[in-house]
């Protein structure tokens, strides 16, 4: 791993564009080998106390670590900007592989730059290349500065404890950039799961059918469950009615045609990762499906109306936090067309 | 808003579409290929939930053993060979669903067997699941599987699919592939049938195609009137290795040639296709093999060479020749690296130069082509002082830095109007930040799917045969020693002779 580092006090947008284009110029008279990445810029900002914990974040997610990243460090009472920048390269040894180099560019604010994010951090950022703007403690502000610069916002509707709130704070962005929410892809190997489960043709005809739907969720992941309501209200055409909170569970009805279908989210209390913790999914004529998080992946069990019980575990290792943040920067790359409406329904069932 | 019709409308927006309940039949399940490459193959798709989600596997190979013995040697393999750290609870759960049958390939009871097991695992699950019988044994036995499978009706079934895939070689010239095409589809249908081209699983390689037919700056250029030669070239740094009783009886010509390098020049060199649906884009394939007229035997010794490496030094360490490895037949004629000149003779390609080659114990390891485009009629700016002024190149590195590269002429800054090429690059790892899975992870995922895009069709392989086949007959005919290169170089010098005037080898 080469390190390269350029630091200063009291500096400029300017100087520290002309401090990265310098260490670039020279690592590549150094090494010919070195390619410097170019997939998606970063612009993250955090509370200053916290940047460390963000840093390792970034670190564990792997792969799909973003090419530049620009951390923006907020500290209370500050006025000026102090930043260093530095390239590192995942060299492997062997002089016939190349090795690719990112960038970072650390800077330390105050509070009153972040209404004018998007002057400071415009020249820092490689035009042509997405750029993804995530702020992981709220300053909401510097998310609203970047509206015109950003492509993607990356946030977590988990963050906010009120799934009401959060959703419309998710709507918001969704009118200026594309949104990537880890919530949304915390359940997305269940949403694969119920779309495998009704998949075959002569189950394709229960979806019709569906009378209830109950969501386990960590207690601070309701979003998450919401979320998977409105995936489920937007696919199969149901208009969602509003849920009603009653001692932290949530319930609710949908029309689906003629009929109607029960929801209802149950906070699970012992669930380690953030998330949802399973599934279950009634028909009209008797038959049960359910997913529940187990060792190895989602254990599966279905009853079907007339009464017969089976089990298995459908395979998938735990992505982990870390993965989920990697998969959250990769899929600032993609576009998912079911996100959208799906949060659109799950608005509406918050309103 | 979806409508709730005889589609799936869950399945819209999702990366993963969902497979039908599969079991994996794998035959020579204690073999190589199946402990280095489709052991871990299955564990990675497994971690990332791209299994069906009701999944089966059943080992069939000679060894005695209990399903828990062939559990510890799949654990073993897995560990040993995938490309990221095994997870335990998922490669404990995946081991569950392993179970082993012993026998002969040609012993009717092991199907017997076979068939008890994955009816059982039918019936406890109540799915009648796919099943995808994997012939990853040496070739003599497919057709002897195939066979049994279709006397013990193993071929068919009711309400679910069934799949064959057969690993190279799919012959060893044109009559035995005939040959062994005729024997599998008495048994299965065409349909049914994945021959495995593990170049075509690359991303590299798929790329290709999205390259030619989804950037309209290239297709203008994509024919004789711009093009000037192509060359493919697959070189190796390793020698044989432990593969010796195979590859003397095969050599470079057929290890290589007839299924890879074809392969990426049929991909390079094809139509665009209407669409890219298994059988559209494999129909263009065949068409551009049908164009590329084979070499008579008088043809053969101005348009092929072929040679064996000799001692010399790899990686610092003296290496021993051919002849000298073990398992090598004394004498062997087999050739451990071949180049050869062919061309298309269709509207688009006459006339174009399509040089080829593939060897062992080379200098370097490179999977790549070059497509070189014709020189500017008239370079005004050629002063003394330019370095090197080359025709644009486009590179398409396979392996091992996979990406694309257009080299370019640039002026060098200075008073002066003096040029020299650059580069401009694309590397898979700068602009996507991730690791290309293995492509067996992504054509055993495609045979669980039903889709046959990157496999190769009947008439396809025969076609490569047929354009290998008078090579093999001129080189059974001939005398003489065969020429003779250092491991370690850059191969023989006689390769030039095949080398219309003007052009030269890229340096490996």
């Amino acid at each position: 791993m080469t390190v390269e580092v350029w630091a200063a006090e009291n500096t400029t947008p300017a100087d520290i564009d002309s401090a990265l284009r310098k260490l670039l110029e020279e690592q590549h008279v150094r090494g010919e080998g070195l390619a410097p990445a170019r997939v998606v810029n970063m612009v993250a900002v955090v509370d200053a106390a916290w940047r460390g914990e963000i840093l390792n974040r970034l670190e564990r997610v792997g792969r799909y670590h973003p090419s530049r990243t620009v951390l923006c460090a907020v500290e209370e009472g500050r006025t000026t900007l102090d930043a260093s920048a530095r390239l590192s390269a995942d060299g492997t040894g062997d002089p016939t592989l190349i090795s690719v180099v990112e960038e970072r560019v650390d800077i330390r604010m105050g509070p009153s730059h972040l209404k004018r994010l998007d002057a400071i951090v415009d020249p820092l950022i490689l035009p042509d290349l997405t750029t993804v703007v995530w702020a992981p403690h709220g300053h909401h502000e510097a998310v609203e500065a970047m509206h015109g610069l950003a492509d993607v916002v990356l946030l977590d509707s988990s963050d906010d404890p009120n799934p009401g709130r959060a959703i419309g704070w998710v709507c918001r962005q969704h009118d200026h950039a594309y949104v990537v929410d880890l919530a949304w892809l915390r359940g997305t190997p269940w949403r694969e799961r119920i779309a495998a489960t009704f998949d075959p043709e002569a189950w394709r005809p229960a979806l019709r059918q569906i009378s209830k739907v109950v969501v386990r969720h960590r207690p601070d992941s309701a979003v998450s469950g919401v979320l998977m309501l409105g995936w489920l209200a937007s696919r199969l055409g149901w208009v969602p009615g509003s849920l009603v909170e009653e001692g932290g569970r949530h319930h609710g009805r949908a029309k689906a045609g003629k009929l109607e279908v029960s929801l209802q989210l149950d906070p699970v209390p012992d669930l380690g990762a953030p998330g949802l913790g399973g599934i279950t999914v009634e028909t009209a004529d008797g038959m049960t499906v359910s997913l529940d998080r187990a060792q190895g992946g989602l254990a599966a069990h279905r009853r079907t109306r007339d009464g017969q019980q089976s089990s298995w575990v459908v395979l998938g290792a735990s992505r982990g936090e870390a993965g989920i943040l990697g998969e959250g920067i990769r899929q600032a790359l993609l576009r998912d067309p079911t996100y959208g409406p799906a949060v659109r329904c799950a608005g509406k069932m918050l309103s | 808003m979806a409508t709730v019709q005889q589609e799936n409308p869950l399945t819209e927006g999702l990366e993963r579409t969902p497979v039908h309940p599969t079991t994996l039949i794998i035959f020579g399940a204690t073999g190589d290929l199946a402990q280095r490459k489709l052991l871990p193959a299955v564990y990675n798709l497994a971690h990332e939930g791209a299994l069906p989600e009701r999944f089966n596997m059943i080992g069939i190979a000679r060894t005695e053993q209990p399903d828990d013995d062939y559990r510890a040697f799949a654990r073993e393999a897995i560990q040993k060979y995938s490309r990221r750290q095994p997870d335990e609870t998922v490669l404990s759960s995946l081991l569950e669903r392993m179970r082993y049958v012993p026998g002969s390939f040609d012993d009717s009871a092991a199907y017997e067997g076979l068939e008890s097991i994955a009816n059982e695992l039918d019936e406890e699950a109540d799915v009648a699941f796919n099943r995808i019988f994997y012939l990853a044994t040496a070739p003599g036995f497919f057709e002897t599987i195939a066979e049994a499978l279709g006397q013990r009706g193993l071929d068919r079934r009711e309400g679910a699919e069934v799949r064959l895939v057969v690993e190279k070689p799919f012959g060893h010239d044109l009559a035995s592939a005939q040959q062994l095409n005729r024997a599998l589809l008495s048994v299965f249908e065409e349909r049914q049938i994945y021959r495995i081209d593990h170049y075509l699983g690359k991303e590299t390689v798929q790329n290709m195609l999205v390259l030619r037919f989804g950037n309209g700056i290239f297709e203008p250029l994509w024919n004789r009137s711009y093009i000037d030669n192509v060359q493919i070239t697959a070189a190796e740094d390793i020698g044989i290795g432990t593969r010796a009783e195979y590859y003397d009886r095969s050599g470079a010509l057929r290890d290589i040639v007839q299924n890879h390098l074809l392969q990426l020049l049929t991909i390079l060199s094809m139509e665009p296709p209407v669409s890219f649906s298994a059988d559209e884009v494999r129909n263009e394939k065949v068409k551009v093999l049908h164009a590329i007229k084979p070499p008579t035997l008088e043809e053969v010794p101005e348009r092929v060479v072929r040679a064996q490496y000799a001692a010399g030094v790899a990686e610092g360490k003296d290496v021993p020749g051919y002849l000298e490895e073990q398992g090598v037949a004394p004498g062997s004629s087999t050739e451990t690296y071949v180049a050869l000149r062919l061309g298309i003779d269709n509207w688009r390609w006459a006339g174009v130069p399509i040089y080829m080659r593939a060897g062992k114990r080379l200098s370097r390891r490179v999977t790549e082509i070059a497509v070189t485009l014709k020189p500017v009629p008239h370079l005004a700016f050629h002063e003394s002082g330019s370095l090197g002024v080359q025709p644009n190149q486009l590179i398409l590195n396979v392996q091992p830095n996979e990406g694309v590269s257009l080299s370019l002429v640039a002026k060098i800054p200075g008073a002066r109007m003096r040029v020299r090429p650059v580069n401009m690059e694309f590397a898979y790892g700068t602009s996507f930040m991730s690791q290309s899975p293995e492509a067996y992870e992504r054509l055993i995922l495609d045979t669980m799917r039903g889709d046959a895009t990157l496999f190769a069709r009947d008439d396809e392989v025969e076609a490569a045969w047929g354009i290998v086949d008078p090579i093999l007959e001129a080189w059974q005919n001939a005398d003489g020693e065969l020429p003779q290169y250092a491991a370690g170089s850059p191969g023989p010098a006689e390769a030039d002779q095949i080398l219309l005037a003007g052009a030269e080898w890229r340096p490996l």
